[in-house]
This record gives C-alpha cells, structure tokens and sequence, in this order.
C-alpha cells in the first residue's frame, strides 16, 4: 500500500463500531458514547436536521420577496425569519458542519490513532452542542417572541427590543463552549496521537486544516463569548458597557464581534479547503501539487484572517488610517486562498481525472468559491465597499463563499465518506443528477444579488422597489432548484443508507489512512496501530490489491 | 468508562482509557489560552474606555478600598504558593502534607470570596451598583468604571468558585488515592487553574485600584 503498511489480519475477526457490544444497550450507547465515530454520526443527524429547518426558512424568506409589499408574511415575522435563518445556518449548521461531523469521525482515522485524545471531552462537547441547540429552539417560543436583531446581535438595538435576545445569546455562548473544547481537543489529538511514521508533513491535508481551524477556534471563541455575555449582562443590569446612553460605545461592541466572527469565517471554510484537498488527489490519481505551500496556507489564512476584521466596519466610522490598513491585510488574506485554488487546479493538470459525485462537487465548489472570493476583494476595497456595503451585494459573496464554499463542500465530504461511514454506496447517477441542479439552483439563487446590490437593493428590507422584481423572481425560482436538488440529494442517500450496496473498503481508491480499514470502521480503528513510510496521496505504487468499485 | 468482560472488547478499553499526562498538560495550557482571551476582551474594553474617560476613572478608582483590594492580592499570591506546596509534597508522597496545603488554598480562596462580598456590600450599601442611585449623580466615565469593575472583578470571583470546586475535587480523589506521587496530572492542572484565577487578579488589582 502506498501509505504505510498494516498486518493482516483475518477478516472475520472484524466488528464493525456499529455493531460492537458496548456496555449500554440500544440507545444509550450511542448517549453515553466516547467512540469519536459515533460522536462523529450523532454530530452528522444534528448537523442535518438544523441544515434542513434553516433551509426551509430561507425558502419562506425567498417567497416573501417574490412580490414588493406582503406578499404572505409580516414585517416582524421577516425580521425574525432572516435573524433565524442565519443563527441556526452559523451556529447551528456551518461551524460545527465540517469539524465536528467529518473531523470528530476521520481525524483520529486519519492520523493513525484510536480515538481523540480527550474522549469524554468530546462527549461533552457533543452536549453542549445539543443543550445549545434546545436553548435556540426554547427562545422561539418563550419570552418576548423571536429575536429580531440579525445575527450579528448589533447594539443597541439588542439591548433595546423587547424580543428574547437573552436568552438566544446564551445559546450561542452555550454553542462556542463546544467549538472551543472541540478545537482544544483535535490541537491535543494533532500534537500527540500521531501514529509512528505520521510526521508533521506526512498528515493528510485534511488534518492539517483541522489543525489550522481549531487553533482560531480556541483563541477567538472565548471573545465572542464574553461579548455576548456582556450584552445578557447589559440587558439584565444596564451596566452601561455598550449602551450609548451610559456613556457606552457601540463601535467597540463591533469590534469585539467581529474579532470573532470575521476568524469564525475561517472556521467555516478551512475545513472545507481540507476536503478538497483529499478529495482531488483521490480523483486525479495523483499526489497533490504543493502540499507544503498548501499546508502552510491553511496556518496563513488562520494568522492573517485573525487581523482582519475591521473590513465588515467600513462604514460604521472608524478612522481612515484603520481602514487603509484592514482594507490591505483583507487584499493578503486572499493570497494564501489563491495558493490553494492554484494547487488543486495544478493537480487536476494531467491527472487521470475520474468525475464522480463527490468531485462534481468539488468543481462546483471551485467554480462558486472564485466568484465568491473575487467579490469579496470587491468588498474588501474601501471604495468599492462603500457603495455595496449593506446591500445584496454582501449576502451574495457571503453566499457564494459560506454556501458555496462550506455548504458544497459538506455535501462533498457526504458523498466521498459516506461509504466509508456507513458501508453503503449510494446510486451515482441520481447523487449527480442532484449536483447538477444544485450548482444551477444555486447560481440562480444567488447571482442575481450580486447584480441586485450593485444597484442599490439593501439587504435585510422587507419590501423592495418595482423594478428589482424580476431579480427577485428570477432567485426565488433558484431556491426552489436548489431546495429540489438538495432534497433529491437527500433522499438518494437515505435510500443508500436502508438498501445501498455494501461498500468495499476503498471504493474510490484513496491513499490516506481511513481507505486502509474497513467500512465501516472497526471500533479500534485499526486492527494495529498503522505505520506510515511515505506523504499521504502517493498514488505511485500501483495497488493491485483495491478493488475498484 | 467500562465494556463487558469479553476478551476482545477488553482491549477497547485499554484504547480508550490510554494516559498522556503531557497531552493532558498541554490540553489544560489550551483552556488557560481560551481563558486569558475571554478576559482579554473585557481588558481590551477597559483599555478603551480608560483612554476614552481617562479622568471619570481617575476619580472612580479612589473610593476602591486599596487595604483590602491588598490584604486580598496577598491571600491569593499565598494560596499560589501552596498549591505549588501541595504538588511538591504529593511527589514526595507526603498525602496528609498535600492535602494541608490545598486546605489552605481552599481557605485562602473563601477568605478572597469573603473580603469581595464585604466589598461590593459596602457598594452596594452606597447606592454604587448598576442602575443603582449613587450611578445618577456620576459622570459617564465613572459608571462606565464601576460597569467594568462589576463585571471584570464578578467573572473573577466566579472562576475562583469554579478553582475551588476543581481542588475540592482534586482533594477527594487524593483522598481516595486516585491521584498519587506517580498520577497527579490532575492535581497539576488544577493548580495551573490556580495560578491563571491568580495572574488575572494580578492585573486587576493595579488597573482598578492602584491608578488613579
């Protein structure tokens, strides 16, 4: 094998995790679960479900805008719409989507190791999430009505609406906790439960993106967090820190927001720069072209983007100086994502390019995330932004790169792992079928915004004038391909996932270490502890043994 | 936790349940970092507001009490030095010297807790509290003051309940000679805790009640 090289063992003597006997039956062992694949399936159902209620939100939102005036919702219940669907699609669904679902089950694969190394932390972690969750869901239906602020919980309009912005906050501090013991434990797993041979530069890319997003999800959690029990705090007492009318600056509230969550982006979709790298080498047949510089970017893009944050301020009066310079550090940030896109385009070249349903979405997701990048150097230039800032313009490129960069690309890690995860393939006509209408659905939805907000269309408004509707046709036509694709998607897996055909162990031919257990994995992983002697997408060796399909 | 008996699942066990004390170490220096930044927020708004209402703080700060926000940097700087005490005498597998020493701790630390009760009592009594009627007749950069006093000396009377339930626990488990002279990661890490809860009052204690 090209990787390294594992002892044989006797087939039969495999259990898989899913039928290994645990001490707790039926459904407790899976809640009282430290196996980091099971915590990794629980993650996935979770992650879904919240994918799917914040989708069909954001269908709602699309029918509204189908008509200047009402169409068939009010203008508070908009307000709360769109506030839910972008805190239950960050909180809920990107953030954790990538990480904790794909990283929890193939990390430790991955690097060789049995498990993560702080297993029960996992667990809690995985708590956390879901006691955050049912935080969310309680503040709809309990206190002054569904919060209204947006999710960015802007001052002082959170601190005076009569909504329950309290208590959704708390959620999102809740939610963090999880992240940050998540990114403390995959940094502990990276450093420590390598397995022998695996050296820094021997890790898959994957890992090294994990490694990369925890390391900005330890040290810009804890900010967001204190911020939003600041505003809980100014709510309950009134201490006068971000209220303007106690002497409180607001601009700093912005500050402190987004020095979190402008590195939360990169928390989204450093993850998902990790997928790609593993699925490309895969389809190319090909070792990846510029692993160090590509590793090197992933630790760039988190330093860099760390100092960025004051672009989303632009225009809120900060002084010149500070814009100049988060506008050039925003221009820098772009470089090490440019690195990456070169390098997978640089694989592709000559490789034995084989065009499966994960890799449609991996070129989907090239296509969508340049245009989503590009703009984002529209808005990153100070002109330029204070003409787009606040329009459709900006929920575009946020589209583009959040959806078309994490949310693609999680569908990708869906389709390339699921074998593996659940020992079933799924039908490869319908799972393209599927990719087809979502990359049109998708360019249908959110194209049209771009050139909305060029014109002036202002995000997050109610109503609209006349003449952009045939814009707003045109995308809510788009959300109804794209929301056809994504189900169809959906149910050709959940049909896999009841009648699919058994799964080979490596059905696409991959190199890394998952490929070289069986699927699904066995509870200890490995049978032994595998050595590695080579970089992990060494595709030279001929592999005689893999059974292709 | 445990599996059955079965010899195969038996090795799972051993899988799950592997030490690492310097992972276990380095994952503790991990939550000290997330716990340095989430007070590095609220130092970071003190540095902005002070530079904002550099005289409203000036003239806050004197009604703090500088003997006690004293008397309660020395209890605590004392309750650093036996921990550390308590490590030492575990490795030198003294169990009854250890847990004195985390007893004084646990004592310094509900002193602290005491002294900052009579404390924000006696402002509280003043009318000094949020919203509160003293806040009225203030200028803008002296409730902002006592805004960041409440919150920033609060959370740090929160996180020495949360050090104090971390030893008390530690101190059970050496009792129950689950942490000893060769396995008292644990006991360590907790005492980094200490000592973060610590340096965090190190700086609070000059930037509230020594500039002036």
């Amino acid at each position: 094998m090209a990787n390294g090289t594992i002892a044989a063992v006797p087939q039969t003597a495999e259990v898989n995790f899913y039928n290994v006997r645990t001490k707790h039956k039926g459904i407790l062992s899976w809640l009282l679960t430290i196996d980091h694949k099971r915590i990794g399936i629980m993650y996935l159902f979770a992650v879904v479900f919240f994918f799917l209620v914040a989708m069909t939100i954001g269908v709602f939102m699309r029918l509204e805008m189908l008509t200047p005036g009402e169409t068939f919702m009010k203008p508070q219940t908009y307000n709360s719409l769109f506030t839910l669907h972008g805190v239950i699609m960050i909180f809920l669904f990107i953030i954790p989507a990538v990480p904790a679902v794909f990283g929890n089950f193939f990390l430790p694969i991955q690097l060789g190791a049995q498990d993560v190394q702080f297993p029960k932390l996992n667990l809690l972690s995985w708590y956390l999430y879901v006691i955050g969750a049912v935080l969310a869901l309680t503040s709809l239906f309990s206190g002054g009505g569904i919060m209204d602020t947006g999710w960015t919980f802007y001052v002082p309009y959170s601190i005076r609406t009569t909504t329950n912005v309290s208590l959704s906050v708390f959620a999102a501090f809740v939610l963090g906790f999880a992240t940050i013991l998540t990114g403390l434990n995959f940094i502990t797993t990276i450093h420590r439960l390598r397995c022998p041979g695996m050296t820094w530069f021997r890790m898959p890319l994957f890992a090294w993106a994990l490694y990369a997003t925890s390391w900005i999800q330890v040290l810009a959690t804890p900010v967001i967090g204190i911020t939003l029990i600041l505003i809980i705090l100014e709510r309950a007492f009134g201490i006068g820190i971000f209220d303007p009318a106690l002497g409180g600056d607001p601009l700093l509230y912005q500050h402190m927001f987004w020095i979190y969550s402008h590195p939360a982006v990169y928390i989204m979709i450093l993850p998902a720069m990790g997928v790609v790298s593993e699925i490309i080498p895969t389809f190319s047949k090909k070792t990846i072209f510029g692993y160090v510089p590509i590793a090197i970017s992933s630790l760039a893009i988190a330093l860099v983007g760390y100092l960025v944050w004051g672009h989303h301020m632009f225009s809120s009066g900060i002084s010149d100086t500070s814009r100049v310079i988060f506008s050039l550090l925003t221009f820098f940030v772009a470089l090490p994502s440019g690195i990456k896109i070169f390098n997978w385009v640089a694989t592709l070249y000559k490789g034995s390019i084989e065009v499966t349903a994960p890799m449609l979405y991996v070129l989907l997701f090239i296509f969508i995330f340049s245009i989503g990048g590009l703009t984002g150097l529209v808005l990153g230039a100070l002109n330029t932004d204070l003409h787009l800032t606040d329009t459709y313009f900006v929920v575009a490129h946020f589209h583009y790169v959040m959806f078309g960069g994490m949310g693609i690309i999680f569908f990708a890690a869906l389709h390339y792992w699921f074998p593996k995860m659940f020992g079933k393939m799924y039908n490869e006509k319908v799972a393209k079928t599927a990719a087809v209408w979502i990359g049109i659905g998708f360019n249908m939805l959110y194209f049209p915004m771009f050139i909305m907000g060029y014109l002036g269309m202002p995000r997050r408004y109610y109503d609209y004038l006349p003449e952009f509707q045939k814009y707003h046709v045109f995308a809510t036509v788009g959300s109804w391909v794209l929301v056809s694709g994504i189900i169809i998607m959906y149910i050709n897996l959940a049909i896999a996932l009841k009648r699919g055909k058994k799964a080979p162990d490596n059905p696409w031919g991959g190199t890394t270490l998952e490929w070289k257990t069986s699927s699904p994995p066995i509870m200890e992983n490995f049978k032994e502890i595998p050595t590695v002697t080579t970089g992990p997408y060494d595709h030279s060796i001929t592999e005689s043994q893999e059974v292709k399909k | 936790m445990s599996y059955n008996s079965d010899s195969s699942v038996q090795e799972i066990q051993e899988v799950h349940i592997h030490r690492d004390d310097f992972g276990s170490k380095m994952g503790m220096w991990l939550f000290l970092f997330t716990e340095i930044l989430l007070f590095g927020g609220l130092f970071i708004l003190y540095a902005g507001y002070r530079f904002i209402y550099s005289e409203g703080f000036a003239a806050a700060a004197t009604e703090l009490d500088v003997l006690l926000g004293t008397i309660n940097t020395v209890i605590l700087l004392t309750s650093s030095l036996t921990v550390v005490l308590a490590i030492v005498a575990l490795q030198k597998e003294n169990k009854k010297l250890s847990l004195f020493f985390l007893w004084v701790t646990v004592i310094c630390g509900l002193i602290f807790l005491v002294n900052k009760y009579f404390e924000w009592g006696a402002k509280f009594h003043h009318g000094v509290y949020p919203k509160g009627p003293a806040l009225q007749n203030m200028s803008e950069g002296e409730v902002m003051y006592f805004g960041l006093y409440f919150v920033m000396t609060g959370l740090h009377g929160l996180h020495i309940v949360v050090g104090l339930i971390f030893i008390g626990y530690v101190m059970r488990q050496i009792q129950k000679d689950v942490i000893t002279s060769s396995n008292f990661q644990k006991l360590e890490n907790s005492g980094l805790y200490w000592h973060l809860v610590d340096i965090i009052w190190i700086f609070l204690f000059p930037l509230f009640y020594l500039i002036h």
